[in-house]
Formats: C-alpha cells, sequence, structure tokens
C-alpha cells in the first residue's frame, strides 16, 4: 500500500491509456459519492473493511498503475468477465488477470450504436465503458478472454474484436461426459492461446503455485462466508459484495491477506456474539445475476430497510469462491483437467437442466438461516428470468418466502423497489 | 391512546384518527408539490400520541414528525382485514403503484404483487387520459359507463396510451367509447394480475381507483370470487397504519 496521503497524479498514465478523460472524470466524481451513500455510516463496521475504502479511492489509480508496472515490465494482462475463465491457467504463465468494468450506466449511447436499447446492462455496460473509453482495465488487457455463457455477450465479443484483442472460449450448455470432454479440450485450447500471448510454458509447478494461490483467495472468502452463518451477523451484506467484487481485479496475494485479516476479525466478533445489525435481524439470501462494481443497489435497499444480507448466490458471491481446485501434484494433463472440471461444476442458469443451482439456493439458505430469498434479475436476461420460475418453486416447496426483483442500472425504480424489499421483510 | 395514521401517497395525503381502537375522524387532501406540508396540517392538529406512516412519503414523515413508518402494502392488507374481516385477499390500485396482496391470518401478508417503476393503469393513468379526452375523473368514469362499447386501445404505457387517444380523437372517435375502451384495458390488465398471482376471493378493492365506479364494476364482473369496496376506497392505508400502533402495543 503506498500512502495514502500523498496525492498521486495518475492523468499522465491514463492519458497514455487513451482514457476520454473528461468522461473519466465524471465517472471518478460519481462513484466516490455513490460509494459513500452505501458504504459510510455503517455501524460497527469491521476495521479490516478500511483496506476496501483504500481499494476503491484507488479503484483506477494505484491498481492500474500496478498493471501498468507489471506491463511495462514485460508481463502480459488478461481481462475477464466470466467466472468460467480459469485463472490459475492464466497466472500459471506469468500472466495476471482482471476483471473489466461492467457495472455502471455508462457509455450508453456509445454502446447504442452498435447493439440493442433491449439489451443486459452487464453487456450494455461493459461495451460501453470501452467504447467511450473509460475503463482502464480493458484499455491494460493484452487479451481479453470470453465465454459463451448468453447470446448476448456471444455476439457482443464479435463487436468487441473490432476494438481488442478477443479469445473466445466456447462453454458447453450441458454436463454430460461428453461436455466435460469437450470443455477439457477447450481449456487446453486456452492454455495455447495463453502460452502464444506471454511467450511462457506453464509447467507443473507454475500451475501447482496457481492453483494454490487462488484456492488460498476462495478459502479467505469462504471464512468470510463462514462467519456470516452467525446471529447477530458480523459483517454486513454490502461488505462481504464489496470483497468478492474487488477480488477479481486485487493483487491475488494482498487481496487474500487483507481478507483473512478481516475474517479473523469476523470470527472475534461471532465468538464475542458481536455483530453490524441486531440480532434476530431479518436475514436475505440474495440469488440470480452478477453484481459488478459500482451495482449495491439491492443490498443498499435490504440493509437500510433493516434486513441483513448474509450471503449471495451469485458470481460475485458463492459462485466465484465455494469450490477448489484439487491440489494433487500429479501430471500436467491431469491438473489441466482438473481446473477444467472444477469450473465446470459452477452452476450458472447457462447450463440445462441447473437442479444443482436451485439445489445451492435452498441448501445455502437453510445453512444461513435465512428467513427470505430475494432473486435478482437484471432485465433482459433470459437464463436466469426462466429459471427463476424454477427457483422460486424450490423456495416454495422449501417453505422459504421469495421475492423476485428484475432490475437495471438506473435509479429510477428505486422508490418501488424499497416499498417492494420493505413490505418483504414485514411480512417475514 | 389516540392514534394518527399517515398515508402520505403520490396523489392524496390520507389521514385517520383512532380512540380506543375506533375511528373517530378521517381526512383525505391532495398531495400538492409538498406532501410533507400537507401532512403537517394534520400532525399539527396534535389530536396523537401515537403516529404511524405508510406510503411514499412514509420515511419523509417519519424523519419529520417521528413516529414508526411501514409499508402500504401492510397498512392495506392489516386495514382491509379489518374493515372485512371474511377478505381473502386485497386489490389496492393508487396514484401511481397497482398492489396485489394475499391474506394470511390476522391481516397479515401471506404473499404480494407490485408493479415496478411503470405507472400503467394506475390512477396517474386516468389523470392523464381525462385530460386527454376534456374530461373530469367523474365524468369520464360516467362517460365510459353509458358508452355500448369501448374503442379498443392497445397500450398500457401512460405516454404511449395518451398519444393513442389523441389520435382516437383526431380519428373522430366518440369520446365515450375511447373512455370506455381505457377502462376495459386497465380492467383487463387487473384480472390478468389477480390471476397470475392467484388470488382467492372475497377481494377488498380499495385505493383511490376504486372510487370510480365503471372500474369497479367491471372488476366485479370479471373476478371469480366477491368483490367488497369500502365505503372509504382511499383511507384503507391511513386505517391500517393507525391500526399497526395497536398490534405493535
Amino acid at each position: 500500500m503506498s500512502d495514502a496521503t500523498t496525492p498521486v497524479d495518475y492523468r499522465p498514465m491514463w492519458e497514455d491509456l487513451n482514457l476520454d478523460l473528461e468522461m473519466h472524470d465524471a465517472l471518478l466524481t460519481a462513484i466516490p459519492q455513490l460509494y459513500k451513500s452505501v458504504f459510510a455510516r455503517q455501524q460497527n463496521r469491521p476495521e479490516g473493511m478500511q483496506y476496501f475504502d483504500f481499494v476503491m479511492r484507488e479503484i483506477h489509480g494505484l491498481r492500474v498503475k500496478e498493471l501498468d508496472d507489471f506491463r511495462k515490465a514485460g508481463n502480459k494482462v488478461v481481462g475477464v468477465f466470466c467466472l468460467y475463465v480459469p485463472e490459475e491457467i492464466v497466472r500459471a504463465h506469468g500472466a495476471w488477470c482482471v476483471g473489466l468494468c461492467a457495472g455502471a450506466e455508462f457509455g450508453y449511447d456509445e454502446a447504442e450504436r452498435v447493439m440493442p436499447r433491449n439489451t443486459c446492462p452487464l453487456i450494455k455496460s461493459f461495451m460501453g465503458f470501452k467504447l467511450a473509453r473509460v475503463c482502464p482495465y480493458v484499455e491494460e488487457s493484452d487479451l481479453v478472454i470470453g465465454e459463451t455463457t448468453c447470446d448476448g455477450k456471444k455476439k457482443a465479443y464479435e463487436l468487441l474484436a473490432e476494438v481488442q484483442d478477443v479469445w473466445v472460449m466456447e462453454l458447453p450448455q450441458m454436463k454430460r461426459e461428453k461436455d466435460k470432454r469437450f470443455w477439457r479440450d477447450e481449456v487446453r485450447e486456452l492454455v495455447s492461446r495463453v502460452q502464444d500471448l506471454t511467450g511462457n510454458t506453464m509447467t507443473v509447478e507454475s500451475l501447482s503455485t496457481a492453483v494454490k494461490e487462488v484456492n488460498d483467495k476462495r478459502r479467505a472468502l469462504q471464512r468470510i462466508a463462514e462467519a456470516r452463518k452467525a446471529d447477530p451477523v458480523p459483517i454486513s451484506g454490502r461488505d462481504a459484495l464489496l470483497a468478492v467484487q474487488v477480488a477479481f481485479y486485487d493483487d491475488v496475494g494482498r487481496f487474500t491477506e487483507m481478507v483473512n485479516k478481516i475474517a479473523d476479525e469476523l470470527e472475534e466478533r461471532v465468538a464475542a456474539g458481536e455483530g453490524v445489525a441486531p440480532r434476530g435481524a431479518k436475514r436475505i439470501l440474495v440469488t440470480g445475476t452478477p453484481m459488478a462494481v459500482p451495482n449495491w443497489k439491492v443490498h443498499d435497499i435490504v440493509e437500510k430497510a433493516g434486513g441483513v444480507v448474509v450471503q449471495e448466490e451469485l458470481c460475485t458471491g458463492s459462485r466465484y469462491f465455494d469450490t477448489l481446485v484439487p491440489e494433487s501434484n500429479g501430471s500436467l494433463d491431469a491438473m489441466i483437467d482438473a481446473v477444467a472440471d472444477k469450473y465446470l461444476g459452477i452452476n450458472c442458469a447457462c447450463f440445462t437442466p441447473n437442479q444443482g443451482r436451485c439445489d445451492d439456493v435452498i441448501r445455502m439458505a437453510k445453512d444461513w438461516n435465512a428467513n427470505g430469498i430475494i432473486d435478482y434479475s437484471l432485465q433482459f436476461c433470459d437464463p436466469y428470468q426462466m429459471e427463476s420460475t424454477l427457483v422460486e418453486r424450490a423456495a416454495q416447496d422449501a417453505g422459504i418466502p421469495h421475492l423476485k426483483i428484475e432490475t437495471d442500472y438506473s435509479m429510477e425504480d428505486v422508490g418501488q423497489l424499497s416499498t417492494r424489499v420493505e413490505a418483504f421483510l414485514e411480512m417475514l | 391512546m389516540r392514534i394518527l395514521g399517515l398515508d402520505i401517497g403520490s396523489r392524496s395525503v390520507d389521514a385517520v384518527w383512532l380512540e380506543d381502537g375506533r375511528m373517530v375522524k378521517h381526512a383525505v387532501a391532495d398531495s400538492g408539490f409538498d406532501p410533507a406540508a400537507v401532512a403537517a396540517t394534520f400532525v399539527d392538529l396534535r389530536h396523537h400520541d401515537v403516529l404511524v406512516s405508510t406510503g411514499y412519503g412514509r420515511h419523509t414523515a417519519r424523519a419529520r414528525f417521528g413516529g414508526r413508518a411501514i409499508t402500504e402494502i401492510t397498512a392495506y392488507a392489516l386495514g382491509a382485514s379489518t374493515l372485512f374481516p371474511e377478505a381473502a385477499s386485497v386489490l389496492d390500485i393508487g396514484g401511481q403503484d397497482t398492489k396485489v396482496i394475499s391474506l394470511g391470518p390476522a391481516g397479515k401478508v401471506a404473499d404480494f404483487e407490485m408493479n415496478d417503476k411503470c405507472a400503467a393503469g394506475t390512477g396517474r393513468f386516468l389523470e392523464v387520459m381525462a385530460r386527454a379526452l376534456g374530461f373530469t375523473l367523474e365524468e369520464m368514469a360516467a362517460e365510459a359507463m353509458n358508452a355500448e362499447n369501448g374503442v379498443r386501445v392497445s397500450s398500457m404505457c401512460t405516454v404511449f396510451a395518451e398519444s393513442e387517444v389523441i389520435s382516437l380523437v383526431h380519428r373522430g372517435e366518440e369520446r365515450a367509447r375511447i373512455a370506455r375502451g381505457l377502462h376495459d384495458s386497465i380492467t383487463t390488465r387487473t384480472l390478468s394480475t389477480l390471476r397470475r398471482v392467484g388470488v382467492r376471493g372475497p377481494l377488498v378493492f380499495a385505493g383511490g381507483v376504486a372510487r370510480n365506479q365503471a372500474i369497479v364494476k367491471s372488476i366485479g364482473s370479471g373476478f371469480a370470487g366477491d368483490v367488497l369496496v369500502p365505503q372509504e376506497a382511499q383511507i384503507v392505508g391511513a386505517y391500517g397504519a393507525a391500526l399497526d400502533a395497536l398490534r405493535a402495543g
């Protein structure tokens, strides 16, 4: 961490990255205001969360500088949008993975010139950030690795490829044996692609190290998740969500260390019976589509209404950290298979059937003692919206109240959403 | 104990005063451009010991006048089930929201559905259409009931429907038939929501739009169970808010 009191002028770096400085300034004015309104004034916030205040303050500063320096030293950075891209493979070649900006209504005008208005906000946002030149992470990416997790993204990558180097992995949409074989092949093709990019060859040692590092990151997040089973809950849902969001682009080693520190603090709190909300506050499990920074809308509404979010069955939640790659050192081939199989095990609504997700939601609602489930979907996300009927039925069968929310990144529906969420909490 | 229940809605501010659990007075005022100031005129009467607010302005009211705040969903459920103990469900069409509530035991909410940001088919929709047709709300409802049949109005979006109405007027359609068409489209939409949520009767129909006889009549004939309309359909939320103070003890 650099000395936070010394202001660093990042403008030359942003200029070198060819960002639209005026628009980028507007973004950098908006995000801290939003961050403050969501995260400031939380009672009894864990002290370790100061690290995330720092990360958010430096979101387009210090971290981008680190990537910049890393690349200037001859290394490569790979931009990703999705959980299914195996970070271990990228790191085993000496490259870094970063998540790309996709969580705010920015550059929509630009995006709508190439894609329909009625497009998933996540897709419209990443395209908008790229075309309006306001995301430093995509500009620091030597390669963007996409995946075929939905039709919208699949086609958007063709448009992105006009302005950026893109490699798309084909994710099967079923989980049969032949799909498993197919996906293992896809992961092997990725190995060649990243080898071409970096000029480095992956070894048993480099892959073992990468597997261990990324697993450690997941284990740290699992500790936070575990602590959230306590009542009173030791950390707000907003803060826990932020931790997973930041996991996508922070330095792996530093992040793991900081999250473990927070987890130590949370475990002490649990032992002492301390929390951020009164004992008995209504506990909510959130499930659905990913929430990219700075999308904190639902958590903010729930927690300002007196509820607590105790777990997220999201790509920016349990799907990110709840399974590990086995750390047995066999042949390189066996290790690549193990990496591929771990990722195929993630339960995204792009798969059919996807019973595993409904099972996960109900199991988690029970394990975390949730009073209710909020099923959150971004607009125009067909896979999750279709599947929400199945999630609702599973919740009904388990006797757990369920509220379905469909929204986007705008703030125009916050009044109605608050009424619905508050009524839901009153009902529980 | 004297209780004031306030429902600060998008179109009206409604107040109900309870003494020893019985309603002793009620009032309805236009929300205007400063609903909190309108609410203050009721609070300033100081005819209460306890205040509970509901509606859009509930948080502002709590911050300004103290007391508690509950959502209009909880408030309507409690108000409607107290007025009609036999009720199984509630339909509330207000100024800019439509809510459908399934009732559980003791006036509790078992399940509910509410429109998202769109004000289609609400009181605001009717106001805009009445203005486009040059009617008052009462005139528009009366004309709609007298018309033999309606012109089909396909759009439910307030903005699109208004342009549709204007083009119908320009085409020389009878205003009464357009009015009927507008009421029919709200009814169709509302009945389909009721079916989707799967509510059972008896259904309490409340909120400002329940004062519109044309809509009450058509929902009454389209819904499978009994439809009960309170005499003062607009104050059910304020009544429920006040009753919540008794429940909270």
